[in-house]
């Protein structure tokens, strides 16, 4: 059987342990106990995980994080299972859906709704909601963490690469380092409660509710952090939905959590910082770049990312775009054409790029679900990826006991993220009455903050927070 | 086309604008060159450096080396995240340049490497004479690499196993 796990890699190792077995249309699958069922399925070659609902095309992954529903399957007879946040389990049986999920043969052992009085609830272990669970619990408050994935650490603990940033916050260490201190702080703070694996789904007059796969609980917080992050967007082509087009995010889940090959060669569509340092990434892992391409007339990343890749002989074609993914069950070639003033494919510049994989790095859209189900006031704003919720300097939205952080407040980057998380969370204790860090920390955050989105590379989030930032 | 299409840094906008030593520097020993041309939140080479010979207006501000004041100590090249400094070296017998490696398998010592442009291509051969691995702060490996035209100094960004 294939096997697409990577063995050795400049910065990362992972310590798989003793293989399982899961079953996947009734033939056994190796697994190993950390991989989820979709990243176990791939590393032995299985890349496609349902049907589509109408016209039944092979359905592969797109985010790996547990935002879409694109690796839907059928677990232990449960459908809709997103397969890429639910570890294996020695003995499960895993189907591929075709179309809609019909309703469970057997019960799910779902026993009543717990309920739970957190002081503070954050929700999301990523950079912000560390951060905002961390400077909560320091400044006295009870915090209550809920996350989804199947360890914290949110999008860090794939980001081998180096902090920007500035010095005093972790700049020059790589995201994985700055992830597992977090973590560790995290697990050393006996006022942080984790429930991990859990998806915040509700929200019920303040109260929210939550569920892993055996079991519900029911949130009555004080105080709520909404740091939920934000999720890889799509782009309009013919074929977009063939397995082996996903964004650029899985690819870097797939190698750098899981250790997976995403694929053999690969054409990354985005210029921008994701798709430049994913792109650096996957030939860290031994994988050939295509190409990068890129629909703007310039790079839009950082230059120092961009020379990191044309110094390895990764050609970037700016204002080209890709008009179609060929293969019928997964991508063959990709077809690029170069691009006018205004976006339009110039006639006759076609061009077929052999590939395996094509990965998106379009931008992300902050995951508000929960910000609007609590009917927070919302504004879109294209320069922070959408729609995100008004706030005042605090990251307090129009709620005043809901605040939200991270890329789920407006797409940014992980420092800024850290940030915010820390702002809010600081907030949040002084609300309820704790004081047990000063005012002035979190003024200073606040400064350095703005600090760091003074350059020309913060200027569209500056656009974008005056659209949203409300002043009081 | 501008490095911004590319993202190949033009070495003339490097030489024209100080980003570059001069050979007279590079005579007298090791020298930084920060290849950060562009205005990005980021600034731990600044700390990095024990000797105040990197300069920088704000946290957004371009990295400026003195390089009087720069010794080659490596210091900023194992923090900068951009992977964009190098240094450059042509008081030895042979001309040489240090730069960040973050690819299998590490190059060893004494062995023959491809010498690779700021746009990847190959511009002859050269030999390892050290390698840093990367330490417990899981910074960058740094290879250093000699050859014989000292011109190569200011063109050798990456190196090939291989």
């Amino acid at each position: 059987m294939e096997d697409n796990r990577i063995a050795t890699h400049p910065i990362l190792a992972w310590s798989r342990g003793t293989p399982v077995h899961v079953t996947y249309d009734g033939q056994q699958i190796p697994a190993y106990p950390q991989e989820t069922v979709a990243m176990a399925l791939y590393a032995s070659g299985v890349k496609q995980y349902s049907t589509s609902s109408r016209f039944y095309h092979p359905r592969g992954m797109f985010c790996a994080i547990g935002k879409c529903s694109s690796c839907m399957m059928r677990v232990d007879g449960i459908p809709n299972t997103r397969t890429c946040v639910l570890q294996v389990r020695d003995g499960m049986e895993v189907e591929t859906q075709h179309g809609d999920g019909r309703f469970p043969d057997v019960q799910a052992p779902m026993g009543g709704v717990a309920e739970n009085n957190a002081e503070v609830l954050v929700i999301g272990g990523g950079p912000a909601g560390l951060e905002a669970a961390l400077w909560a619990a320091r400044a006295g408050a009870r915090v209550t963490l809920l996350d989804q994935n199947p360890q914290l650490g949110g999008q860090l603990i794939k980001q081998t690469h180096k902090f920007f940033g500035s010095a005093k916050e972790n700049a020059g260490t790589r995201g994985i380092t700055i992830a597992k201190q977090l973590v560790q702080e995290v697990a050393a703070t006996p006022a942080i409660e984790v429930y991990q694996g859990f998806t915040a789904f509700g929200w019920y007059q303040g109260a929210v509710c939550a569920a892993d796969q055996q079991r519900a609980v029911l949130f009555h917080p004080r105080k709520v952090i909404v740091a939920t992050g934000a999720a890889e967007k799509m782009l309009m082509f013919k074929n977009n939905d063939l397995p082996g087009v996903f964004g650029a995010g899985a690819a870097q889940t797939l190698m750098n959590v899981y250790g997976i090959r995403p694929g053999n060669r690969v054409l990354m569509v985005g210029a921008g910082n994701v798709g430049l340092i994913v792109s650096y990434q996957l030939m860290q892992a031994g994988i050939e770049v295509a190409a990068v391409i890129e629909g703007a007339p310039k790079v839009g990343g950082y230059l120092v990312h961009a020379s990191k890749i044309a110094r390895n002989g990764v050609h970037i074609m700016t204002r080209h775009t890709v008009l179609e993914a060929v293969g019928t069950d997964h991508v063959e070639a990709a077809i690029i054409a170069e691009v006018d003033d205004r976006w339009q494919p110039i006639p006759g510049t076609e061009e077929r790029i052999a590939c395996d994989t094509i990965c998106l790095s379009a931008g992300l859209k902050p995951s508000t679900e929960l910000l609007e189900q609590a009917k927070v006031d919302l504004a879109y704003t294209g320069e922070l990826g959408g729609w995100v919720a008004k706030r005042n300097w605090a990251m307090r939205t129009s709620n005043p006991d809901l605040f939200a952080a991270g890329d789920a407040s407006g797409v940014e980057e992980a420092s800024t993220a850290m940030m915010e998380g820390k702002i809010a969370g600081l907030q949040a204790a002084y609300d309820l009455g704790y004081t047990g860090i000063p005012v002035e920390e979190q003024k200073e955050t606040r400064r350095n903050l703005d600090d760091l989105r003074a350059g020309p590379f913060g200027a569209k989030i500056c656009i974008g927070l005056k659209c949203v930032e409300v002043l009081e | 086309m501008s490095h911004f299409e590319t993202g190949i840094i033009d070495a003339l906008y490097l030489r024209e604008n100080g980003f570059l030593p001069s050979e007279e520097r590079q005579r007298k020993g090791p020298v930084a060159v920060i290849e950060c041309i562009q205005e990005i939140p980021c600034n731990p080479c600044v700390g990095a450096c024990q000797f105040d010979a990197i300069h920088m207006e704000g946290i957004n501000g371009i990295p400026h080396v003195d390089f009087a004041k720069c010794t080659g100590c490596m210091s900023c090249l194992k923090v900068c995240p951009g992977l964009a400094i190098f240094i450059q070296d042509r008081s030895r017998a042979k001309p040489s340049v240090i730069v960040p490696y973050e690819y299998l398998p590490l190059p060893v010592k004494g062995g023959t490497v491809t010498l690779l442009g700021r746009d990847g291509a190959a511009l002859g051969t050269g030999t390892v004479r050290f390698v840093l691995a990367a330490d417990k702060v899981s910074r960058s490996s740094l290879v250093s690499v000699e050859f014989d035209d000292p011109a190569l100094c200011e063109q050798v960004r990456n190196i090939r196993v291989g």
